[in-house]
């Protein structure tokens, strides 16, 4: 089967042929204008950032060198050579490390929790579409938005010196991040809900509160809690860092590592850590498409 | 609580017919216990391991008590923000300049590097399972190690300075980048390559004018995003000497310099904003007010 275009003459096809080179050479120009800016930022940055492609390269080997020292064993039989050739050796620390690590795992668990409570409460307060008063519904989400915004290592930082050292400040960070965080999740949750019930309720004389506990709780409560799985899985990997300034957790040992260039031990913590990661990663992500599937069953 | 005078009739009807709702709805009304029994068992447990966390993390009273007293003493100590003189706050300029500045490097060096990485992850372009298994795994390693970690290990290698903190960021972007894009890019449209696989393109015209198309405004979008994300990383890298505004946090907040602190926050929060506000109107100018996360 075959079917001819049918051809327009030859003034009409140049003026619309005119009209689209002209079209696509404009985008072009404001594709290179783009992409000059962009360049120019670049080479901007570079220099503040003190760039220096040279060092790079000449200290590359340095990186690969690294990495291949940090899996060679100092000590034992095998020294010298790659790590699993003596596994028993390369994690010596073993159960001081899952003792770590299990710190490190409450850490984040506790925090999420603390975070999430209070998170919960305010994501009623600052919902655009539940807030009691848009005053404070405003002041709610300021409040918020600055928790989230400080980096929880910076609490850490100002716990550790308030708190002393160990694994309380670290939760307290974490805890304070995560309010902010999950707050806005949850409020950004809540304001996309079925406002029908709350009318329902509001309907038949019940009080702000009664409203949220009957009427939103129950639309909301799975995607809350799928949401701080999720940010339970960030928070682990927040708390494995927390050490680094002193805030508990494995962190501690795996900076004491690199900074005394303990190379095998280095890359042991470093195992272990991903390797929980991907663990809780898994198990959250399971747990959220098991809640998931609740809600979409009821 | 006295109920009011006049009550709603909505209210009344439906207390005449309680009996009657009770019938038509027992679910909601009596729960069955295997549903009560599983929801006590869930709090308990959510409960049970806060509290066992708690002991074994040391939360005592006492300590805390103390500590949000000290705490009260630093935020007062902290008003109002300052930097004492000029050449101080020029200083920390400077180092905020090289926060924002390590920021832009590293989003968007790691998105350049991810562009290809990306496609090679995607299951469409490269359906060989061994490949994409390896790649994935690979790309998740990376990611899973935190940018502090990476900001100490190439601190040891290129020396302390922003350098090492480009290099930190790239490496944990470069990660995040090559598994967004590739979901992106397993998620394009396929018609547009069919179509021109089937007026006989090739399977780089097929990338090139099929799915890249689709999939840049997607990227651009993403990686504006996480621009500003990065702008709060590069605050705090500096922490382990890895260059940017975060060297002078640490510093200030080891001496008990509250005041410097606060303006260093403060200076850091209205950077991040401002930020903030540029990647969210570029994000909207590239892909639509309406399709943005």
């Amino acid at each position: 089967m075959s079917t001819a275009v049918p051809r327009l003459p030859d003034h009409q096809l140049s003026a619309l042929a005119g009209a689209y080179a002209e079209a696509v050479a404009a985008k072009r120009r404001q594709l290179y204008i783009g992409l000059g800016l962009f360049v120019l930022a670049y080479i901007v940055a570079g220099i503040v950032a003190e760039v220096r492609p040279t060092t790079f390269f000449t200290n590359l080997w340095r990186f690969t060198d690294y990495i291949g020292r940090i899996f060679t064993l100092e000590q034992g039989a095998a020294a010298g050579r790659f790590v699993l050739f003596d596994v028993v050796e390369w994690m010596w620390g073993f159960d001081k490390w899952m003792k770590l690590l299990w710190e490190t795992l409450l850490i984040a668990y506790v925090g999420t929790l603390i975070g999430a409570i209070g998170g919960f409460a305010f994501s009623f307060l600052s919902a655009r579409n539940l807030t009691p008063n848009s005053t404070i519904g405003f002041l709610a989400k300021r409040w918020l938005e600055f928790f989230r915004t400080v980096p929880e290592i910076v609490f850490a930082l100002i716990f550790v010196v308030a708190f002393g050292l160990g694994p309380v400040p670290g939760v307290l960070a974490i805890a304070l991040h995560t309010f902010g965080a999950l707050g806005k999740q949850f409020a950004e949750v809540a304001e996309n809900i079925d406002m029908k019930p709350v009318d329902g309720l509001t309907a038949t004389g019940a009080t702000w509160s009664e409203c949220m506990r009957f009427a939103v709780v129950p639309q909301v409560l799975s995607n809350y809690a799928s949401y701080a799985l999720l940010r339970f899985e960030v928070n682990v990997r927040g708390a494995a860092v927390m050490g680094f300034v002193g805030a508990g957790g494995i962190g501690q040992d795996l900076v004491e590592a690199i900074r005394k260039f303990y190379y095998s031990d280095v890359s042991a913590i470093l195992v272990l850590i991903i390797a929980t990661v991907m663990v809780i990663d898994l198990a959250t992500e399971r747990l959220r498409h098991h809640l998931i599937g609740l809600d979409q069953r009821s | 609580m006295t109920l009011p005078a006049t009550e709603h009739p909505l209210r009344l009807a439906a207390r005449a017919d309680r009996d009657g709702l009770m019938q038509r709805h027992p679910a909601i009304f009596h729960p069955s216990p295997a549903r009560r029994i599983r929801a006590g068992l869930v709090i308990a447990l959510l409960v049970g391991l806060f509290g066992y966390g708690l002991v074994v993390l040391e939360f005592d009273g006492a300590r805390l008590v103390s500590g949000i007293g000290k705490l009260g003493q630093f935020l007062w100590f902290m008003l109002p923000p300052s930097t004492d003189t000029w050449a101080k706050f020029f200083v920390y300029l400077h180092a905020l300049a090289e926060t924002v500045a390590i920021a832009f490097l590293g989003t968007f060096t790691a998105a350049i590097l991810a562009l290809p990485v990306g496609f090679l992850v995607a299951k469409n372009i490269v359906p060989n399972v061994v490949i994409h298994f390896l790649s994935r795994r690979i790309v998740d390693t990376i990611r899973g190690v935190d940018e502090l970690i990476w900001a100490l290990i190439w601190v040891s290698v290129v020396g302390l300075g922003p350098f090492a903190g480009v290099l930190a960021l790239i490496c944990s972007n470069f990660g995040l980048f090559s598994k967004l894009f590739s979901e992106a890019i397993e998620a394009a449209d396929r018609k547009a390559s069919e179509g021109i696989a089937s007026s006989g393109g090739g399977k780089l015209h097929g990338i090139r004018f099929g799915i890249l198309p689709q999939v840049l405004p997607i990227f651009g979008s993403q990686v504006l995003y996480f621009f500003e994300s990065n702008t709060r990383s590069a605050t705090i890298i500096g922490i382990v000497g890895a260059g940017g505004i975060g060297l002078h946090l640490a510093e200030q907040i080891r001496v008990l310099e509250y005041q410097h602190v606060s303006a260093l926050i403060l200076m850091i929060l209205v950077t991040v904003g401002i930020i903030d506000q540029v990647s969210t109107r570029l994000r909207f100018a590239l892909i639509g007010e309406r399709a943005a996360p």
